[in-house]
């Protein structure tokens, strides 16, 4: 009895390991500038920031707001610079863009892009 | 003999070589002390940006610094009547001489700034460097600090925006105000978007600068001619103050 229960209490973890690790529902994301060039790395390891992205970002804004201090690895800016579509400049818009893509999945509110332009600046040099 | 005369020569060209250089390197170690904060430092009271407008040079009907506040910060120019306005153009006429004047009104960064006193959450702030800002993040949109400003310097922002500037982020429900361009300081420019406007306009009536650096034009300029604060009365020692008025 005991050597069964073990056997479908593993069965069912072997089962939500998989399911978080990859799934149908997992999102396939428009991970923007990454996509195409290999060469372009996120700030910090993925799974790393894939937690704990939110923190870095809350510690930089008061830094920014109340010290001045710009030009961090952890902008926001930063973020929308490589993460936004290379189709339409946006972290937003559909659920394959980045932001909005996973932050459905994880069923967690954004509101950064209340306020924040969910667009790439697109400068003179980029567009051409 | 033409030994001696060569020896002065030699000694002319390297002393005016030694002077030239005691010249320029003090001007630019001072330059380096006085503006350039290395990325990653904070901002520090030892600036405190100012802005001296002499109304006498501001002409009427230029609106040039409130369009170019508008671009610089993605507002919308005023199109509907709840619109923010973050610098706004001022016609004044004395009662007594019918002397008109004009000059431009916005926030004029208190020393002691009412509307920090009366803030609930914390959202309104003043830097270090005298530039008084809301943090959005903290704003809850009560509105009591656009109350508590005598100079109605500040907007809140009632519709839903879209297509922010990056470097300006702003959104409805917060209150907000002129930040001096603080993303253009951050990043070492030492220009507003009204100035600039003001000055391509051949007008030159907004003078920004650190009225903390004695040496600095705008710390020259209220040493030298009189300048006065709107409503000096209150004694909150604004950092914007006006020549002419």
């Amino acid at each position: 009895m005991a050597i069964r229960l073990t056997a479908i209490l593993f069965s069912v973890f072997f089962a939500a390991s998989a399911l978080a690790a990859e799934s149908a529902a997992t999102p396939k994301l428009d991970i923007g500038k990454g996509a195409s060039d290999a060469s372009v790395q996120c700030v910090e390891d993925p799974k790393i920031m894939r937690k704990v992205h939110m923190n870095y970002l809350m510690h930089q804004r008061d830094e920014t707001v109340h010290k001045g201090i710009r030009g961090s690895k952890y902008s926001l800016a930063g973020c929308v610079d490589c993460h936004a579509s290379l189709k339409d400049n946006s972290v937003l818009g559909s659920s394959d863009h980045f932001c909005q893509g996973c932050h459905e999945y994880a069923a967690v509110k954004l509101d950064c892009f209340e306020c924040h332009t969910s667009k790439r600046k697109v400068t003179a040099e980029v567009s051409k | 003999m033409s030994g001696t005369n060569l020896d002065r020569r030699d000694f002319l060209t390297k002393s005016s070589v030694a002077v030239a250089g005691l010249a320029i390197a003090p001007g630019m170690v001072f330059y380096d002390m006085a503006q350039a904060r290395p990325a990653g430092e904070a901002v520090s009271s030892k600036v405190r940006w100012g802005m001296l407008i002499d109304s006498t040079k501001c002409e009427t009907g230029c609106n040039d610094c409130v369009t170019a506040c508008s671009t610089e910060n993605g507002l919308s120019g005023g199109v509907k009547s709840t619109d923010s306005q973050w610098i706004r153009k001022v016609e004044l006429k004395d009662l007594r001489t019918s002397r008109m004047s004009s000059l431009p009104m916005l926030c004029q960064h208190c020393e002691h700034p009412p509307c920090v006193d009366v803030c609930p959450t914390g959202a309104s702030f003043k830097r270090a460097d005298g530039i008084v800002l809301v943090d959005r993040h903290l704003c809850i949109g009560c509105r009591y600090c656009m109350m508590a400003c005598p100079y109605k310097a500040r907007s809140f922002v009632h519709e839903p925006l879209t297509d922010q500037k990056t470097e300006v982020p702003r959104g409805k429900g917060c209150v907000e105000s002129c930040t001096l361009c603080v993303h253009r300081l951050d990043k070492g420019q030492e220009t507003t978007a009204c100035q600039d406007a003001c000055t391509k306009a051949g007008h030159n009536a907004i003078l920004f600068g650190n009225l903390n650096d004695p040496e600095s034009e705008i710390a020259k300029r209220i040493r030298s001619v009189a300048s006065a604060q709107v409503r000096a009365d209150l004694g909150l020692n604004p950092g914007v103050q006006y020549e002419g008025i």
